[in-house]
């Protein structure tokens, strides 16, 4: 199984986000992680894309995407020219036993601390999904009370943009 | 023109060359009705018994003339009940524009009398569809609509139009109905890979569907099959695209496909694929289909490329226009050793033919061959029946056989029928069988209302034939709610709906009945009487390939 990260530019227009994801469903492609969000321009909307799957699983979430007459473009991330983020927040137990431990490993990551209080801690981290998924696991040796993350967004290096892309 | 969005919708029909409506009227569509009134003497709308009825009757008028079938209906259930007949436009690539009405904007998404979310309801079984929130978006969405149902790979779109956006006012200016975009072929690149696979195969096969008949790529196709010496074979889509008795044409391939054609797609080393998808009902156990063969696939819909079985060249692109470039590296290549094996294939299947006499299945379908004109549009339900007549069929024009192909929609053929015989201005046939047509017999009020000339053949054996031949072979003939033993008249039945009918028990007896019916107007029914044990044959079982096929069978009674 490969991981894979897909942008499609839509046109922004009610339910859309519905019409891509009911295909998702339909043809159950394993998709790990969604985001969706008006770009530069208000008439069209990016969604990312991240999922697993073998390569002709890929190849035929793309042509099913490619068909869809309310999308523009479609790109998929190769590994060296881009750039990928995901946005964490977690929320931990605070005591003192384990505090300063916490407070280590966060450093060590980036991770910022957003709110705290007597009895909990929470912080802020942007990194890639895969620097997420390793500072929670190295929170999970402590109490982790709740997390939510935004799923991957991604952007193309350099000047030329998805909507030069002409599909495919 | 200042207009209602009633009128701007019938106005903007007539715009993109639509003559004929199907459908049903109800409250939320009321306005529109009343446009179609004032419009009368400039669209003809067609009233069926049932909204279903009027979708497959949209499909079959779209699959006879190639253009954009139309159905109409109200709000909720009226809604509701096109769903089968989109889904099953969807699954055949018909293009069809469904309008429904809708509550009024303000009561949207309040639970309102009929109102149901149809655009949620029919989003799988779309190429697309709209809501239509604001009058001034209404011309240019049916246009829209228009445009995607016909393009590329065709089908089903659906518009929804709340009641105030057909009360609503707002100017209309006509526009030129453009022709539908041509695709561009497939890239050059891949043409090449594709004509030196085709041009290194010792034992090529054309294997073609209902792509072919869209693209109307016959011409090309039929060229290629000559210069690289190849037989050719189709899946059910494809049938009629090439006259029957065509020399290289071996028939429909598959579950239930004409032996020789199947034996020679399962011996290939190549199969040019053009404007097919590689059902499962085609192939069989996917591991084990035809296993010696490159597979060069040419289709409009790139989603269609290695998505069942792997290509080893997939061209996205349109056939006809991919054909007439590959065709110009084809190479000649007489194949006389491919020719010979062939020929054994056919020697064989004739082996296998059942030629009993008396009221065998195919003793039925050959005689009504006998009666069909050149253009005579033939549809079928789905079953047993649908299986006979594809394999026994003869057709010399494209798109006259209307089938429910993907679907497999039993209730599909009296509607699809009436629409045929609109589209066509002849009589059409429609063969069924007796489970079949107990699903849309109501459709005879159609038929009848609008003296509709269709001849009716039920192939009536009493039983759900097909579910029955699997529980004789795989499930120990326990004839679980198959046997149907309804004693209806059918002759008295059409008498009582004002059309008229017979039964029938010998060929000669259909044969009469059958000239009886060409002879005269609007609707005939004629109930043909068969046995509950005839078999489909040949039969791929489920989960089998070519070497596991059935050809013969002797069934204990």
């Amino acid at each position: 199984m490969n991981r894979y990260t897909v942008a499609v530019l839509v046109k922004n227009q009610f339910g859309v986000l519905n019409r891509v994801t009911s295909m998702f469903r339909r043809r159950q492609f394993n998709i790990s992680a969604l985001t969706v969000s008006e770009t530069e321009s208000s008439e069209l909307s990016r969604i990312t894309v991240v999922f697993s799957g073998e390569e002709n699983s890929k190849r035929q979430l793309v042509d099913q995407l490619y068909k869809r007459p309310d999308g523009c473009s479609i790109m998929v991330y190769r590994d060296v020219d881009w750039v990928r983020c995901e946005l964490l927040l977690i929320k931990m137990e605070n005591d003192s036993d384990t505090r300063d431990d916490i407070r280590h490993a966060a450093e060590a990551f980036g991770a910022v601390i957003v709110d705290y209080s007597k009895d909990y801690l929470m912080f802020r981290l942007t990194d890639t999904s895969v620097r997420i998924d390793d500072f929670i696991d190295l929170m999970r040796d402590y109490t982790i009370l709740e997390i939510c993350r935004t799923g991957s967004v991604s952007l193309e290096k350099g000047h030329s943009t998805i909507r030069q892309v002409v599909n495919l | 023109m200042l207009l209602s969005g009633a009128d701007i919708l019938v106005e903007t029909l007539i715009e993109q060359g639509c003559d004929t409506i199907f459908g049903y009227p109800g409250g939320q569509i009321l306005n529109v009705y009343d446009s179609l009134y004032t419009h009368r003497d400039r669209i003809n709308h067609i009233l069926t018994a049932h909204e279903q009825g009027a979708a497959h009757a949209a499909d079959g008028y779209a699959r006879v003339t190639g253009k954009v079938g139309v159905v109409m209906s109200t709000s909720g259930p009226g809604a509701t009940n096109l769903v089968t007949g989109i889904a099953n436009a969807y699954l055949d690539s018909v293009p069809l524009v469904a309008i429904c009405g809708n509550v009024p904007t303000t009561q949207i998404g309040t639970d309102s009398f009929q109102e149901i979310d149809i655009t949620g309801v029919t989003l799988p079984i779309t190429k697309h569809n709209y809501f239509v929130g604001s009058v001034e978006d209404l011309a240019d969405t049916i246009r829209e609509a228009f445009a995607l149902a016909r393009s590329g790979r065709p089908g089903p779109v659906l518009i929804d139009v709340p009641k105030d956006v057909q009360i609503a006012k707002y100017e209309f200016e006509p526009q030129q109905c453009t022709e539908a975009e041509r695709y561009s072929a497939a890239k050059d690149v891949r043409i090449e890979e594709a004509a030196k696979l085709i041009n290194d195969a010792k034992r090529p096969y054309i294997y073609f569907g209902g792509g072919v008949i869209t693209a109307g790529a016959q011409a090309e196709m039929l060229a290629a099959a000559d210069r690289i010496d190849a037989p050719l074979g189709c899946s059910l889509m494809g049938l009629s695209a090439i006259p029957t008795d065509h020399p290289r044409f071996l028939g429909m391939q598959g579950m239930h496909g004409h032996y020789a054609s199947s034996m020679a797609m399962h011996h290939a080393d190549l199969i040019l694929s053009l404007g097919v998808r590689f059902n499962d009902r085609v192939t069989g156990n996917r591991q084990r289909f035809a296993v010696g063969a490159k597979i060069v696939h040419i289709d409009v819909d790139g989603s269609e490329l290695s998505k069942t079985v792997n290509a080893a060249c997939g061209l996205r692109g349109d056939v006809k226009a991919t054909m007439q470039k590959l065709l110009l590296l084809l190479e000649e290549s007489p194949k006389p050793e491919w020719q010979a094996e062939i020929g054994k294939f056919r020697l064989e299947e004739e082996s296998f033919l059942d030629s009993r006499s008396g009221m065998t299945p195919r003793n039925v379908i050959l005689t009504i061959n006998r009666h069909l004109g050149a253009d005579t549009a033939v549809c079928t339900d789905v079953g047993q029946h649908q299986m006979w007549a594809a394999q026994n069929l003869s057709f010399r024009t494209p798109r006259r056989f209307v089938s429910s192909g993907g679907l497999g929609t039993m209730g599909f053929g009296f509607g699809a029928a009436i629409g045929a015989a609109f589209g066509t201005r002849e009589r059409s046939v429609l063969v069924t069988g007796d489970g079949s047509f107990g699903m849309n017999m109501n459709e005879l009020i159609t038929a009848v209302k609008y003296n509709v000339p269709v001849t009716v053949v039920i192939m009536d054996n009493g039983v759900l034939g097909m579910v029955r031949q699997w529980q004789t072979l795989f499930f120990d003939k326990h004839y679980s709610n198959s046997v149907l033993e309804r004693s209806i008249d059918y002759g008295a039945f059409a008498r009582s709906f004002g059309a008229d009918g017979e039964t029938v028990s010998t060929p000669e007896e259909l044969d009469a009945a059958l000239a009886r019916s060409f002879g005269r107007d609007g609707p005939y029914i004629i109930d043909c009487k068969i046995d509950k044990d005839e078999f489909v044959l040949p039969m791929l079982p489920p989960g089998g390939s070519m070497d596991d096929i059935i050809t013969r069978l002797e069934v204990k009674k």
